[in-house]
């Protein structure tokens, strides 16, 4: 007796279908996951918001002045907006320099700041001093320069005090440290003036 | 290898790899440890496998090998009408390196590169990709030889890092690790010229017949902006540097006997009239130009004992940034610190030809902290100090005066770092309206502004910053020289016009 034949004797027929069947579902449901892995690597991804996440502010919405610099004419010019300010001085510091960098990342910046720039957060210490602390892509894809530094600079301390009284002295930081420059000239070493930046920041509002 | 300079801490004068026999199946592998007697017997084997493999070199040629580990010499052979090196010595400083001669095939492992040379093939295959040998890849005892001029394409693949060959003087420079440096001229009576280097040098020093030539054959100076330093002084007029035969050579002419001394910790030599010598030009030479009038120092006084507050420059002329800062990109192929030294210049010849000494802080792509510029203008008591900048933002020029940070008090004789310049800036100030006036006269948009930018903040003395911008949208006008002579000569006039307030303020 042959071995297909005594197999065929001892295992039921019905049973050898269903097992014949299942070998053939098991096989098309492979070539389907296969079929849809591919599609989803193939498939573009949406590009990732590189902008820290956080949760929406809360609060009355407030009318703010923002000192903008513009590059084209290397002017400082103070614009008022719309923005929910939060009830805590050192949150409502750092909202206020966060709708700066919003306008500085919109569509017509008048200074165009690199991608994935942020302030990551402000700290005001008792008396009068305030803390900026950008993060690396702020400093490093910043545009080098006396002017287009000072401008930023300038417009980073003007805007946060115009807009959170008592502050006297601002200091600037990258990524939590003390960095000589923003990039390559605006000196990051020392605590700004704030009365010497607001003397400046009238300098720079005018184009002579 | 000649001589060697090894900075890691394994580092001993070596020769030539040895070939180990416990490595086996023909890989060449440098040895590294044993006794006394074995060290000795590394250091002679290396040195016949050399006179052995190198027989047919001229022993007065070689390659010098400049690298963050260590500066060395390799002997360069003449094959088919070409300069070549052996590529394993001249590797086995810089890193673990063995090969193995395989019929015509020689393959060569670089700490993890591996490469593929091929004997009488004018290419080969390094990291799996083509490279081009300019020559033909020779094997001489199972030594790999390749030309010279292939060095600078074919290194970079197998170490991973920039190299630049100087073929004509026959120096390798593996990574950023040229030395630069500095010349100014000091004092006129007698003139001193100073150098500073931005590592410590070792040169030989030889006195010839109006000039002193200083051979730097182990360190990696390198060329300064201009070959010819022109320093405008009789007794010292110029220094030369060039490159020869593995080694760079700086000649500074002198018209009088001169001595070089060092200081600074190897990063200074001075070059000055001998004792003798000095002491005849000082009494040939009285019109010295720091004396005024009214309190005429005798001239063999001012020899003896110089005023370390005498003022030797009106105008320090400090060009930004420099070396390893080159400033803003202002396009593909122009930096900012390239602007500003022609500018320095320009500068310096228009201050020059209204009467004004000057001098240039920074003359060559040497690195230069702001520190080191403070003290410089600090110390040489200059009536003004005029840091140049450019920018391809915005039209026309800007001039800066210091904007103070929050500083310290001076304390009594003590002035505070951050705030030196707070007594001097009215006067800055109102020498930055009067060449923004110069420059409005000649239709240069010009603004004047504080700005945050060091070393202004630092200088004791009237300090101010230009940063030139072109006129229009073309940034290489940055480099045009009659836009550069009509922003200098404005600024040259109308720093001759605060002359007096400038002087008086010293």
């Amino acid at each position: 007796m042959s071995l297909a034949t005594e197999v065929q004797t001892r295992i039921p027929r019905h049973l050898l279908i269903s097992m014949a069947v299942l070998v053939l579902a098991a096989l098309g449901l492979s070539i389907y996951a296969w079929h849809v892995r591919k599609t989803v690597v193939a498939t573009p991804t949406a590009p990732v918001n590189a902008g820290s996440l956080a949760p929406p502010v809360a609060g009355p919405t407030e009318r703010v002045t923002l000192f903008v610099a513009h590059d084209e004419d290397g002017t400082l010019r103070a614009e008022s907006a719309l923005i929910p300010m939060p009830s805590g001085r050192q949150q409502r510091a750092e909202e206020v320099l966060q709708a700066l960098v919003a306008r500085y990342q919109g569509k017509s910046s008048p200074h165009a700041l690199g991608p994935g720039s942020e302030v990551r957060s402000v700290f005001l210490v008792d008396p009068g001093a305030a803390v900026i602390d950008l993060n690396a892509a702020f400093a490093d894809t910043h545009r080098s320069g006396v002017l287009v530094e000072e401008l930023m600079i300038t417009s980073l301390i003007q805007t946060i005090a115009a807009n959170t009284p008592g502050i006297l002295k601002v200091k600037v930081l990258v990524d939590g440290k003390e960095r000589d420059t923003l990039a390559g000239h605006a000196d990051l070493t020392d605590f700004y003036d704030v009365s010497a930046v607001n003397q400046l920041a009238v300098q720079l509002q005018s184009t002579q | 290898m000649r001589w060697t300079r090894v900075r890691r801490s394994a580092g001993t004068a070596r020769g030539c790899p040895t070939l180990s026999p416990g490595v086996g199946e023909g890989w060449d592998r440098v040895t590294r440890s044993g006794g006394l007697g074995r060290q000795m017997l590394q250091a002679l084997i290396p040195f016949l496998l050399c006179s052995l493999l190198l027989s047919g070199a001229p022993a007065d040629k070689y390659l010098s090998v400049y690298s963050v580990a260590a500066n060395y010499s390799v002997p360069i052979v003449q094959r088919e009408g070409r300069d070549y090196v052996g590529l394993l010595e001249l590797l086995e400083p810089l890193g673990r390196v063995n090969a193995k001669a395989e019929g015509v095939r020689w393959r060569l492992r670089f700490n993890n590169v591996e490469g593929m040379f091929f004997l009488g093939k004018t290419h080969a295959h390094v990291q799996d990709r083509d490279a081009d040998l300019i020559g033909k890849f020779l094997m001489e005892n199972k030594r790999g030889l390749v030309p010279v001029a292939a060095l600078s394409s074919l290194l970079p693949r197998i170490l991973g890092g920039p190299v630049t060959l100087h073929e004509q003087s026959d120096r390798l420079f593996v990574g950023s690790v040229g030395t630069h440096f500095t010349a100014a001229l000091s004092g006129d009576n007698p003139p001193r010229l100073v150098l500073h280097f931005s590592a410590p040098v070792n040169p030989t020093i030889a006195n010839e017949p109006g000039a002193l030539r200083m051979t730097f054959s182990r360190e990696p100076v390198v060329a300064p902006a201009s070959p010819t330093l022109t320093f405008g002084n009789k007794t010292i007029p110029s220094a030369i540097f060039s490159e020869t035969r593995g080694a760079a050579v700086l000649t500074v002419n002198s018209n009088i006997p001169v001595m070089a001394t060092f200081g600074g910790d190897g990063r200074t030599i001075t070059v000055a009239p001998t004792a003798a010598t000095a002491q005849v030009a000082t009494v040939t030479n009285p019109a010295n130009p720091t004396s005024t009038g009214t309190n005429p120092a005798p001239a063999t006084t001012t020899a003896a004992t110089p005023n370390p507050a005498q003022r030797r420059y009106f105008a320090v002329i400090d060009a930004s940034h420099g070396g390893d800062d080159r400033g803003e990109t202002l396009n593909s192929s122009l930096f900012e610190k390239d602007v500003t030294v022609a500018l320095a210049r320009s500068l310096r010849q228009e201050l020059e030809s209204r009467g004004i000494t000057a001098l240039i802080l920074r003359d060559s792509d040497a690195n230069l902290t702001l520190d080191q510029r403070a003290i410089f203008a600090n110390a040489d008591h200059a009536a003004i100090y005029i840091a140049l900048h450019a920018a391809s933002s915005g039209r026309g020029v800007r001039v800066y005066t210091a904007l103070l940070p929050v500083g310290d008090d001076d304390r009594g004789p003590f002035r505070s770092w951050t705030t030196a310049q707070r007594p001097s800036l009215p006067l800055s100030q109102s020498t930055a309206t009067a060449i923004a006036a110069e420059l409005q006269k000649r239709q240069v948009p010009v603004r004047a502004l504080a700005a945050p930018l060091r070393p202004l903040n630092n200088i004791i003395g009237p300090a101010i910053a230009i940063e030139l911008a072109p006129q229009g949208s073309d940034v290489t006008q940055l480099t045009a020289p009659d836009y550069q002579q009509l922003v200098t000569s404005a600024v040259a006039t109308a720093i001759v016009s605060a002359h007096d307030a400038l002087g008086g303020a010293q």
